[in-house]
């Protein structure tokens, strides 16, 4: 066989037909066969330079795993990803590669980049597959740690604070672990299997989950370190969602993402035998145009909707969703209104929703974000006829952890501030993920707890 | 798990249960809620705490059973588990600055303005209790209210116990007889608390009332449990569940309730069939 495959197209990933996964909740994406992956990974150039590397924020050896697929010595691959990234399985699937490592990989000038982010996942499903060893409890130093949150920033940290031999307690708010990545991302996109395999993992290493513990409730930051937990790493994530003030959404049938999605993907309302109600919905307007929103819009579909629509502001380019996501959307009937704004949602006299007034835009000059500012077209209102609106339009980051707890100081938007070493203003107190950015992606997450970990080892060593 | 260590049922309709919970218990303050889950495929359900023993590591609620969850909570007994409970969450009532104040209960609302009568009445501040409830039967912690305030007034809608109409009317005298309160503190159907408010906004009067919206998480996530006070939204589940009675919108609150209503009567069939079967296994 040839040493590289200069095919200038990406090979292609076997995916469930628009019209079946439409209906259902199975796993879009059915991932790549040994063939594929090892075909898909000669593509691969090995620069020197491996531009790739400097493109992800936890800093995969890309090449080096991807010299290793090709070589189809998977196990060698998996334990070069796992030397950075404890969790491969999750960033392979959810990670905007498009925007990160792929960006800037050198296949990508003339053709299409190499499918990084597929073969990661490859390596993790192979490894979950045919070996999934359960790691080691490594011996512990006795200093205990407690981390807040059991997402991806929450789980990283805790992940690598283990390795190191801290006795490690994480606290999750509610009934089960995994955080954005159980409430919010759908199965179909990220099996809730592979984030409980990673929370056993977890455990495996000597971590302790203790769910329906909220802090800032339950326990303070304070009381913490009083019962002996020597720093806090609070990875608490996303908290209220925003909405847009304006007339109609108090009315019934109309959801922040949040909502829709936790009822949907947490209480598996979906599923018959799950006693969470769930909206059944024959029109859905999504609005906005980021991942949540892609899969809300996913998820209505699935539910029943007939017709669901994105409407987003700006244009299609601007969207900050994965490529991917707005293709599948696409793909599955999601019907996009992009340019177009809300003004006001109407309801009839039982105050349930029968649909959603919006207006025209056009790109202006490029604003603070640098992308086109959206201009309100003059008198181009219209009307879409839908029984739900769901917002998902971001969130404020969660209040309970700041409000009680004196000394820790927030942003302008209530974001934790932190130094370059994720540590906040209260000393011992390092912080990391949604909770200091807002809504963000979960590998800029992950990227804060690796970083908070390392700063906690630092600051305990001290 | 959480296990069940006390089950008492107060009228044919309400069950006072004990739950092990060291956490909540240390923490729980009168006004507050925790979130159950009877088992894995349960629903989120909120219950403002009815009492708490810091000692034992116990948390009391009461509830009616009206839905599924309640119902099929209603079914377990003492020395059964359940899946989840989580708290406290939300404010607690506040006490402070407070001298003299009513505490309004109507039905069920009882059980939550209990622990809130007994905390003002901690805190040194003269507490009169009106409760009121359909009838005779349905009476409960008459003897608990009695020992939490300084003047009971017990009313029955027939006024079959007690003296006769509904919890407005007592407090509609006791304000006209020139009974200063620094604020009313209601709990109870939304249309008790507003027509509490009601009562209260001409003589000027704070008026508290404990809301209980659709929830989700309980933790400042989802949204759902949004309510409008002075027209600006604000989340039951971290802003509340304790609001200015004068300034919120019962009418939207009363409507975004009825969300799943329908979705609940036509399901009802399948809810039965999984309480049969959960009462099975229990027996097994």
């Amino acid at each position: 066989m040839a040493k590289f495959n200069m095919d200038p197209k990406k090979c292609p990933m076997p995916e469930q037909e628009p019209a079946v996964r439409a209906r259902n909740f199975l796993e879009v994406a059915q991932g790549y066969t040994d063939e594929m992956a090892i075909n898909e990974a000669k593509r691969c150039l090995n620069c020197k330079k491996a531009p790739c590397v400097e493109g992800c924020p936890v800093n995969v050896r890309i090449p080096e795993f991807i010299a290793k697929v090709a070589e189809g010595d998977f196990m060698a691959a998996y334990e070069i990803i796992t030397s950075t990234n404890a969790l491969p399985a999750l960033s392979g699937r959810v990670c905007p590669q498009e925007s990160q490592c792929e960006a800037r990989c050198s296949r990508g000038v003339k053709g299409e980049p190499v499918a990084i982010g597929r073969l990661e996942r490859f390596v993790a499903d192979w490894y979950m597959k045919n070996v999934n060893k359960m790691p080691e409890k490594k011996e512990s130093n006795g200093i205990k740690v407690a981390v807040v949150g059991s997402g991806p920033a929450g789980l990283t940290c805790a992940s690598d604070l283990a390795e190191k031999g801290y006795a490690v307690t994480v606290f999750e708010a509610l009934h089960t672990a995994g955080g954005v990545l159980v409430y919010g991302i759908p199965e179909f996109r990220l099996p809730k299997a592979i984030v409980a395999n990673e929370v056993d993992k977890l455990a495996a290493k000597g971590v302790e989950v203790m769910t329906n513990m909220v802090i800032g409730k339950v326990l303070t930051i304070d009381e913490l370190f009083e019962m002996g937990y020597k720093a806090v790493f609070v990875g608490s994530g996303a908290g209220l969602p925003m909405f847009m003030k304006i007339e109609g959404e108090a009315l019934k049938g109309v959801f922040s993402a949040n909502e829709y999605l936790t009822r949907t993907n947490l209480m598996k309302a979906y599923l018959e035998e799950s006693d969470t109600p769930i909206i059944q919905s024959k029109a859905v307007a999504v609005v906005g145009g980021g991942n949540v929103a892609m899969d809300s819009a996913r998820c209505a579909i699935r539910l029943g909707a007939e017709h669901v629509y994105i409407v987003y502001r700006r244009g299609e380019a601007e969207m900050p969703a994965r490529a991917e996501e707005v293709h599948h959307a696409k793909e599955e009937g999601i019907e996009f209104k992009t340019l177009c704004n809300p003004t006001k949602i109407i309801g009839d006299e039982n105050g349930r929703v029968v649909g959603i007034e919006c207006i025209r835009m056009e790109l202006g000059e490029p604003d603070a974000s640098g992308r086109r500012r959206p201009i309100e077209v003059p008198g181009s209102e219209f009307v879409l006829d839908v029984d739900t609106v769901i917002m998902a339009l971001g969130t404020n980051p969660n209040p309970l952890i700041r409000s009680t707890t004196p000394g820790l100081e927030t942003n302008r938007k209530g974001g934790l501030i932190v130094d370059e070493n994720e540590m906040t203003t209260r000393d011992g107190v390092f912080a990391g993920g949604d909770a200091v950015t807002g809504a963000a992606t979960v590998i800029l997450a992950m990227g804060a707890g690796k970083k908070g970990a390392a700063a906690i080892d630092a600051y305990l060593k001290k | 798990m959480y296990k069940i260590v006390r089950k008492k049922e107060l009228n044919s309709a309400v069950t006072m249960m004990e739950i092990e919970a060291p956490f909540v218990a240390k923490k729980a303050k009168a006004g507050q809620f925790i979130i159950f889950r009877v088992d894995e495929k349960s629903e989120r359900v909120p219950l403002t705490i009815a009492g708490y023993d810091r000692e034992k590591g116990t948390v009391s609620i009461i509830f009616q059973k009206v839905g599924l969850s309640t119902n099929m909570l209603g079914m377990m007994e003492e020395g059964d588990y359940i899946q989840d409970f989580v708290g406290p969450l939300g404010r607690p009532t506040e006490t402070e600055g407070l001298k003299r104040v009513c505490v309004v209960g109507g039905g069920v609302g009882c059980a939550i303005a209990l622990p809130s009568a007994q905390a003002f009445k901690d805190a040194g501040i003269e507490t009169d209790v009106i409760i009121g409830f359909r009838n005779k039967d349905i009476v409960i912690l008459e003897d608990e209210f009695k020992q939490a305030s300084d003047n009971l007034y017990l009313m029955t809608d027939d006024g079959s116990y007690g003296e006769h109409g509904f919890v407005t009317v007592k407090l509609q005298q006791l304000l006209e007889s020139g009974k200063q309160y620094d604020e009313v503190l209601a709990i109870g159907p939304i249309p008790m608390m507003k027509f509490v408010a009601k009562t209260t906004e001409p003589f000027g009067v704070k008026t508290i009332v404990s809301l209980n919206p659709i929830m989700v998480d309980g933790t400042g996530m989802c949204g759902g449990c949004r309510v409008t006070v002075g027209g600006e939204v604000k989340f039951a589940c971290v802003d509340g569940p304790d609001f200015d009675g004068h300034k919120v919108d019962f009418a939207e609150l009363m409507k975004r309730n009825s969300v799943y209503r329908e979705r609940e009567a036509e399901t009802n069939k399948t809810h039965i069939c999984r309480m049969q079967k959960l009462a099975n296994d229990l027996i097994k």
